[in-house]
């Protein structure tokens, strides 16, 4: 019994993680009905700057958080600014094709400046302390800090959305991006302020991902699939609902690999299928997407 | 008045078609076995091009998983050829048409997901067959399976009888699949396609069924692109989940190739075809700076030059390779 419930607590550790990979994802498709293919890949990129960071500067993983964050952010703020402004419109075809590609370009980026090897942060004592929630259950003190921040996350993002003038022209620009424009606003500054917030939350999530596992960089398309699974599991347009996806998918890819190590990323895929069978709006659903 | 499809530059250009595939069919007689294989691998990317050009430039169902098909094809032959017994050749229709009925489900559940979201569940599909695929231990399960020398052999008793077999097999396929999309636009539902692509709404404002239109569409890539997957895994004789199901091989390189040559055109992936090989046989050297220049040769066509390069020709000369294009005459 106890071995079950450590494994859905462990599952419920990792779903933080999945909830920032698919909060930066849900984030720009609320504000621009836009989804970024190479999502997963700039959650790697940042994985490495944050490599990069510690090598060079000598600091802690999680330190590095300050110069990964604003540089991610930048990017995204050019990214928007410089090419993806330009995709925008009624056509679905640019944004997709073009943020296709630029998954390709950063994957073997990467491997050329990085080679294939597997790259992993060391984040010292703290990667194996832990403490016992019940008899039996342990609880690492990283998985839970993880845990932690992406809670905080996710209310940070809830609160900029729906009590701060940014938030504002954010959902005003979902509305109706035609009158917000009318209204004063410009629209390619909005959007790019958008990414910028969403690569900042990427960059959170790509340093967190360093410090659990190995990374190379193909890995990237996975997360992109795991943080689109989240927001689908738990509705789209809803913060808290993508939180509750991520946990889920957590908890299923667990749950599967307890029956069989070949089934964990399977399992949550079946997850995913089962809620868009019986459930296509989600669990959560805030808007009709 | 009336509506015609042809004109004088569309009926040269199927003389020329048809010119070409006669040359093309006599190929064993003037190439050598490189050219033979460098042939088989262009139709293959002709062929899969076309599929997806048909999903996304004209039903408008963007896929990022249609190496579910090519990866369900391939290792549907390799399953009926070791398992069942069924002769190679016969098992790569019947992988077709095993997967188009597999089709089904799997478009009940994607089509759940509208526009940019349905993009990603095709590759969440395709990532499941992977890894089910990598889960059937009597397929080799992650490692993969070489065909057996047995079946190899029953497809021609010497290398040079399979090698010309397998180069037949190929132009036939590529010719079935471009007469099936070229009978398919020209059909009502060619119609229904283009009203759809033009306008979604508009299109189900005149009475078009959409759902069902883009059904059909599905169904007929899923049969090409899996019957195409057969016939380039039967050439390799060894199929992984990896390389079966690998989303650079089998979507990268096919969504680039029809965004180059003009995404919404018959004539589109042939050109990108063209251009793609170009590219490669010059550049292959360079490993993965090529995939990454390719993919922003494609960025940089999609801002500027977003009908690629058929797009611009057809703008320029008016020219049409295929006679598609419906054209009102004889004002009265």
């Amino acid at each position: 019994m106890t071995d079950w419930i450590n494994v859905i607590v462990q599952g419920v550790l990792v779903g933080g993680l999945y909830a920032m990979f698919a909060a930066g994802l849900s984030l720009i498709f609320g504000v621009m009905r836009l989804v970024n293919i190479a999502h997963g890949d700039l959650i790697v990129l940042a994985a490495y700057l944050a490599l990069v960071t510690t090598q060079s500067l000598g600091l802690n993983p999680l330190a590095s958080l300050v110069v990964v964050v604003p540089l991610m952010a930048a990017i995204g703020y050019a990214l928007q600014w410089l090419v993806l402004n330009r995709t925008l419109g009624d056509d679905l075809l640019p944004p997709l094709l073009v943020t296709f590609g630029l998954s390709v370009i950063i994957q073997n980026t990467l491997q050329e400046l990085f080679t294939a090897d597997p790259r992993k942060l060391q984040a010292g004592n703290i990667e194996y302390e832990s403490f016992p929630l019940i008899e039996g259950v342990l609880i690492g003190k990283l998985p839970l800090i993880q845990f932690v921040l992406a809670v905080l996350v996710i209310a940070a993002l809830q609160l900029i959305f729906y009590r701060t003038a940014l938030g504002r022209a954010f959902r005003a620009t979902a509305d109706d991006s035609d009158v917000a424009q009318l209204m004063g606003l410009d629209n390619r500054h909005v959007f790019a302020l958008a990414m910028a917030l969403s690569l900042a939350v990427v960059a959170i999530a790509g340093v967190l991902l360093a410090v659990r596992a190995n990374f190379d960089p193909t890995i990237g398309p996975a997360r992109l699939i795991f943080g689109f699974e989240a927001v689908i599991i738990g509705g789209l347009g809803s913060l808290w609902g993508t939180l509750a996806g991520g946990i889920m998918l957590g908890v299923a890819q667990a749950i599967g690999a307890k029956l069989d190590p070949g089934w964990q990323i399977l399992a949550g895929h079946l997850a995913f299928l089962v809620v868009l069978a019986i459930r296509p709006q989600g669990l959560f659903p805030k808007v009709q997407g | 008045m009336s509506v015609r499809f042809s004109d004088r530059s569309a009926r040269l250009a199927l003389a020329i078609v048809a010119a070409a595939l006669i040359a093309l069919a006599a190929a064993p007689l003037w190439g050598g076995r490189d050219d033979l294989r460098l042939l088989a691998e262009i139709y293959a990317y002709v062929a899969l091009a076309s599929l997806w050009n048909l999903l996304a430039g004209y039903a408008g169902l963007v896929s990022v998983g249609q190496q579910a098909y090519v990866g369900l094809g391939a290792y549907l032959l390799f399953a009926l050829t070791i398992l069942l017994d069924v002769p190679a050749l016969l098992a790569i229709p019947l992988a077709g048409v095993i997967a188009a009925a597999l089709s089904l489900p799997v478009a009940a559940l994607i089509f759940r997901l509208r526009g940019h979201y349905f993009a990603i569940g095709t590759w969440v599909i395709a990532e499941v067959f992977r890894l089910i695929a990598s889960q059937v231990s009597a397929l080799g399960g992650g490692s993969g399976i070489s065909l057996p020398i047995a079946i190899v052999t029953s497809i021609g008793a010497s290398r040079q009888e399979r090698e010309f077999i397998i180069y037949w097999l190929a132009l036939a396929i590529l010719v079935a699949v471009l007469v099936a999309i070229f009978t398919l636009l020209r059909s009502r539902y060619g119609l229904a396609l283009t009203a759809i692509r033009d306008n979604e709404l508009a299109a189900r404002s005149n009475g078009i069924d959409v759902t069902r239109v883009k059904l059909i569409v599905y169904l007929v890539t899923a049969l090409g692109t899996s019957m195409m997957g057969a016939l380039i895994f039967l050439q390799k004789l060894r199929v992984s989940p990896d390389t079966a199901f690998s989303v650079n091989d089998w979507t990268a390189f096919v969504i680039f190739i029809t965004v180059i040559g003009g995404i919404g055109r018959i004539e589109g992936p042939l050109i990108g075809t063209i251009v793609f090989f170009a590219l490669r046989q010059t550049l292959a050297d360079l490993g993965s700076l090529y995939l990454l220049m390719l993919g922003a040769v494609a960025i940089v066509v999609m801002l500027k030059a977003p009908k690629g390069i058929w797009g611009f020709v057809v703008d320029r000369f008016g020219w049409q390779l295929l006679p598609l294009e419906r054209r009102l005459t004889g004002a009265s």
